[in-house]
């Protein structure tokens, strides 16, 4: 492993935690290619967006502070998920308006928080990765990180450089999914007909894999094609940046 | 009434902890709506030479699905409508705009045209009027009300017909603005002022555009150029 | 007016079971976003429009009585009048008023959301007077006694057989033989049944996009010319803003007007935009003799200064609806309210109350896409999220679903006990799942199984195999 001068705290997610941490592992194996060195305090749980999002600022906060404290000393804090990037970078300033000391710990939190594709491509320049995988994929865009990061164009560099992949744009891949954490639960007959119409949109690009940067719409997508018993795969873009895609089974399908 | 009136500003006010505005505040406010500066205009629209603002008029409303005839004279405007006439199908009559612009035109030259002057009545079928000013950004008519303009010549007829003078055609609206501030401030405010782009139009039925929702089915503008040096106006 | 914002669930779930309803929202749910991009590309001074248009807006709202007043006074000077209205009941009230000094029988109306607001149709109609609404959607959904669907698009959820029938239904002079196929059809079919009315009417009534100070003006932008026989043909027209609608001058007023078409239809300006000051004036042949405005406040002196202020920027393009995913999932009438999707979703709880519209600012994904297309720069994902705070903390919001972010929150701060418990839920869920790699349903996730999977975990966290590697390190 290059140890460089670059340590990275890895904010793994809670889904990621929970879920699937071979997303986890996958972005320790990039960022490491990358040139950094990653570690991932025992001290996280969770960015606090359930709370925030759900209305209870004050929990959020709490958890924020948190947050800000585990991960004050890292050159940068690495994140495999659009939307938990965008929480920290977004939105953990705005908690501590009336307390100038733990904005400004926040402010400088968000400044160096990023989504991993982001980070890997905006911030180390690294543009190529070692993986191959032979399949013609489609990509579908978180909508915190696409626009709360402005995160587009990095993915597809990356996967640009995957051996025998074929990307197929998706029509209407800024389109929301459905999931909107707790809203895929409150209101599922809403979240229904979105993430139905996402995956018509996903089987009509003709690609054999969906791919995104963030688990929570993974989740929602990968049910829905499951539900529906599409063959079409569910995979985090990190799976197949290193190479992992080959050995490990899709979202969803049996272990 | 004044008691709404008191409690809307006042609760304005509480919004905000003060009272009304001091004096050198409202002063200053005042001032600026006394200046009215711009702000900033469209590339497009800022500072173009007369020969590219009349190609980006005729453009934009054609675009609006105006249609756009260009003569050289003012003389020519009666044969001009009268053919015009002809050629879609329409009687030979018009409700004109009283205005010492139009009135002076040849209209001997075309005996078989009926013209009547005067506001729009129902059942009227082709209005002519003049306009205030054009608006290249977007193709886009100036027309004001007023007693040789009555406005429902704009909107009752089912093809309105606007002549318009190559010099009347400015680039923004805000070169529009000044137009009419200065027409203001001889002739008094209009009443109203008609911001005019294209023909009546609805798409309240499945997104589908249809022309002539209740207003002018058709609008014709002759566009008259007299081709004079430029600086001549 | 309020309809109920309560039954939102169950409104959406009749809005996704209706058919006609879901072909005409998708119509629009690409037709509007198209066209606005296209538009967008064509003015490349957009964003720096925005900002502009931010700014004035801003900075007008921020001296709002001065320029009431400014304006007030401008009317007055144009010979026109103004009726403030606290509230729904006291702007029908001076409408009403208006229209009883008159002798007015019969009034025409521009389409306005104010109006609607305030509930102004049923009003009238209980005091003896017709009102008809001229603009084709409005006029639409009245004949079937529908609210608007859509605050730019009041009949966007119908599709066209259904207004062929409406107009069976109400035009008793109609041949039957007569084709109403053709979206042309219905138009001619309206165009003729309106005309008279126009000219028949004793009072026209219509809102305003802006109302400007510096020359007591309103201002309307239509497509039908609706609007402008509406305001010329009767005796008295009568303007009916939200206080909101003030912008300084007609420089702000076109800096505000070239966002607002692109924003709404894609349109490079909309076919009529129309500057109202006063009645007739001497020697003029038409326009009313009488021009009045009622200015309504309903709760919105009470948003300045606080954290929904913003919303007060709203121009009314209907961009937020048009690009929203739920707005265009369920359709406006699910909202239960006049204003429907993000918009509504920040102002209607605003206007009626967070107890009766408390669905509203939780029914959305935070996808972000209304913000991002909004012309005014309104965040209205953060101001929806405020309302849920309002609701969290006035404990509003349902008792279990409070308990279980507090949970939440309590692991999510205790890391030594947080990490075991995952560890536990993931072995579990996995050993429950593993087979499938799959849940069809889960106790405690009926909302979401009802309608999908839920994939099965790994079965070890990742901390749980971080701290392995690293002592294997």
């Amino acid at each position: 492993m290059a140890e460089t001068g670059v340590r990275v705290g890895l904010f793994v997610t809670c889904l990621v935690d929970l879920f699937r941490p071979s997303v986890g592992f996958a972005a320790v194996k990039l960022l490491e290619e990358a040139g950094c060195s990653v570690e991932a305090p025992f001290a996280q749980t969770c960015c606090g967006q359930p709370s925030y999002n759900s209305g209870d600022r004050q929990s959020a906060t709490r958890i924020a502070e948190k947050v800000i404290e585990t991960f004050a000393d890292y050159d940068y804090v690495v994140v495999p998920s659009g939307s938990c990037a965008g929480m920290i970078r977004r939105h953990y300033p705005g908690l501590f308006a009336e307390d100038a000391e733990m904005r400004a710990r926040a402010e400088a939190l968000a400044a160096k928080t990023y989504e991993l594709t982001s980070f890997l491509v905006g911030v180390r320049g690294f543009t190529r990765v070692k993986a191959r995988w032979r399949k013609r994929v489609t990509y579908h865009d978180g909508c915190s990180g696409l626009r709360e990061l402005g995160v587009r164009d990095e993915p597809r560099t990356l996967l640009a450089s995957v051996e025998g992949l074929a990307l197929s744009e998706l029509s209407g891949a800024e389109t929301c999914c459905g999931f909107g954490g707790s809203f895929a639960v409150k209101y599922p007959d809403i979240s229904d007909k979105m993430v139905a119409d996402k995956v018509a949109d996903i089987a009509a690009s003709g690609a054999e894999a969906v791919l995104c940067g963030d688990l929570g719409c993974l989740l929602n997508i990968a049910g829905k094609l499951c539900r529906l018993g599409r063959a079409v795969e569910a995979r985090h873009v990190a799976e197949v940046l290193a190479g992992m895609a080959e050995e490990l089974p899709p979202i969803g399908a049996p272990g | 009434m004044s008691e709404p009136r008191e409690e809307i500003l006042g609760a304005i006010r509480r919004a905000f902890k003060r009272g009304a505005l001091a004096a050198e505040a409202a002063g200053e406010l005042s001032r600026r709506l006394a200046a009215h500066p711009r702000n900033p205009v469209p590339q497009r629209a800022a500072a173009l030479e007369e020969e590219d603002r009349l190609r980006l008029f005729v453009a934009m409303a054609e675009e609006a699905d105006a249609r756009v005839s260009q003569l050289d004279s003012l003389d020519a405007v009666p044969a001009a409508v009268a053919e015009y006439l002809a050629r879609e199908n329409l009687p030979a009559e018009i409700v004109m705009a009283p205005d010492p612009m139009l009135e002076a035109l040849p209209w001997k030259r075309e005996p078989l045209l009926a013209i009547r002057r005067g506001r729009a009545e129902a059942g009227d079928a082709v209005s002519l009027t003049p306009a205030f000013a054009a608006i290249a950004e977007t193709g886009t008519l100036m027309l004001i009300s007023g007693a040789e303009t009555p406005t429902s010549l704009n909107f009752l007829p089912d093809t309105h017909i606007v002549v318009v003078a190559a010099r009347q055609v400015v680039a923004s609206y805000e070169e529009g603005f000044d137009l009419l501030r200065a027409a203001a401030a001889e002739k008094g405010w209009p009443r109203t002022v008609n911001f005019v782009t294209g023909p009546s139009r609805t798409a309240d039925i499945e997104q589908t555009i249809e022309l002539g929702a209740h207003g002018p089915r058709r609008l014709h503008i002759i566009l008259v150029g007299e081709r004079e040096p430029a600086g001549k106006k | 007016m309020l309809l109920n914002s309560r039954d939102f669930p169950a409104n959406a779930r009749e809005g996704l079971g209706n058919p006609t309803l879901q072909k005409a929202l998708s119509m629009a749910r690409t037709g509007f976003p198209e066209k606005r991009a296209r538009a967008i590309e064509r003015l490349p001074e957009f964003e720096s429009l925005r900002e502009k248009a931010r700014a004035i807006k801003e900075a007008t709202l921020a001296n709002l009585d001065f320029y009431l007043e400014t304006y007030e006074n401008k009317v007055l000077a144009a010979g026109g009048k103004v009726h403030w209205a606290r509230s729904a009941s006291e702007a029908r009230e001076a409408v009403l008023a208006i229209c009883r000094s008159v002798g007015a029988k019969t009034v025409t109306k521009g389409k306005s959301m104010v109006a609607e607001e305030v509930g102004l149709n049923p009003f009238l109609e209980e005091n003896g007077i017709t009102p008809i609404e001229t603009d084709l959607g409005e006029y639409i959904i009245q004949l079937r006694r529908e609210p608007p669907s859509h605050i730019i698009a009041p009949a966007i959820h119908l599709v066209k057989e259904e207004v062929a029938q409406s107009f069976r239904e109400a035009h008793r002079e109609l041949p039957p033989q007569r084709p109403l196929s053709e979206a042309r059809q219905l138009c001619d079919e309206a165009r003729a049944v309106l005309r008279p009315r126009f000219l028949a009417a004793d009072a026209g009534i219509t809102g305003a996009n802006f109302l400007v100070a510096e020359t007591g003006s309103s201002l309307i932008v239509t497509n039908e010319g609706n609007g402008d026989l509406t305001q010329l043909l009767p005796r008295v027209h009568i303007v009916m803003a939200s206080i909101e609608k003030l912008v300084p001058t007609l420089e702000d007023a076109a800096t505000l007007l070239r966002l607002l078409a692109r924003s709404a239809t894609g349109q490079e300006f909309s076919a009529y935009t129309t500057l109202s000051t006063g009645p007739r004036r001497e020697g003029d042949e038409d326009g009313p003799e009488a021009y009045h405005v009622v200015l309504l406040d309903n709760g919105r002196s009470a948003l300045l200064g606080g954290e929904f202020e913003d919303i007060l920027r709203c121009i009314r393009c209907a961009a937020c609806l048009n690009h929203c995913p739920v707005y265009t999932a369920v359709g406006g009438h699910a909202y239960g309210t006049v204003y429907p999707g993000p918009m509504g979703a920040v102002l209607s709880p605003a206007l009626f109350g967070l107890e009766e519209c408390a669905h509203l600012p939780n029914a959305s994904t935070f996808c972000g896409r209304c913000e991002a297309v909004c012309p005014m720069q309104i965040p209205l994902p953060k101001m929806m999220r405020g309302w849920r705070e309002r609701e969290f903390t006035q404990k509003k919001a349902p008792a279990v679903a409070r308990a279980a972010l507090r949970l939440w929150a309590f692991f999510a701060l205790r890391p030594g006990l947080y990490h075991p418990f995952a560890r536990i839920v993931a072995r579990a869920l996995f050993a429950a799942g593993a087979r499938r790699g799959r849940f069809r349903s889960l106790l405690f996730h009926s909302g979401w199984t009802a309608v999908r999977d839920l994939p099965a975990p790994e079965g070890r966290t990742f901390h749980h195999l971080w701290a392995k590697r690293r002592k294997g390190a």
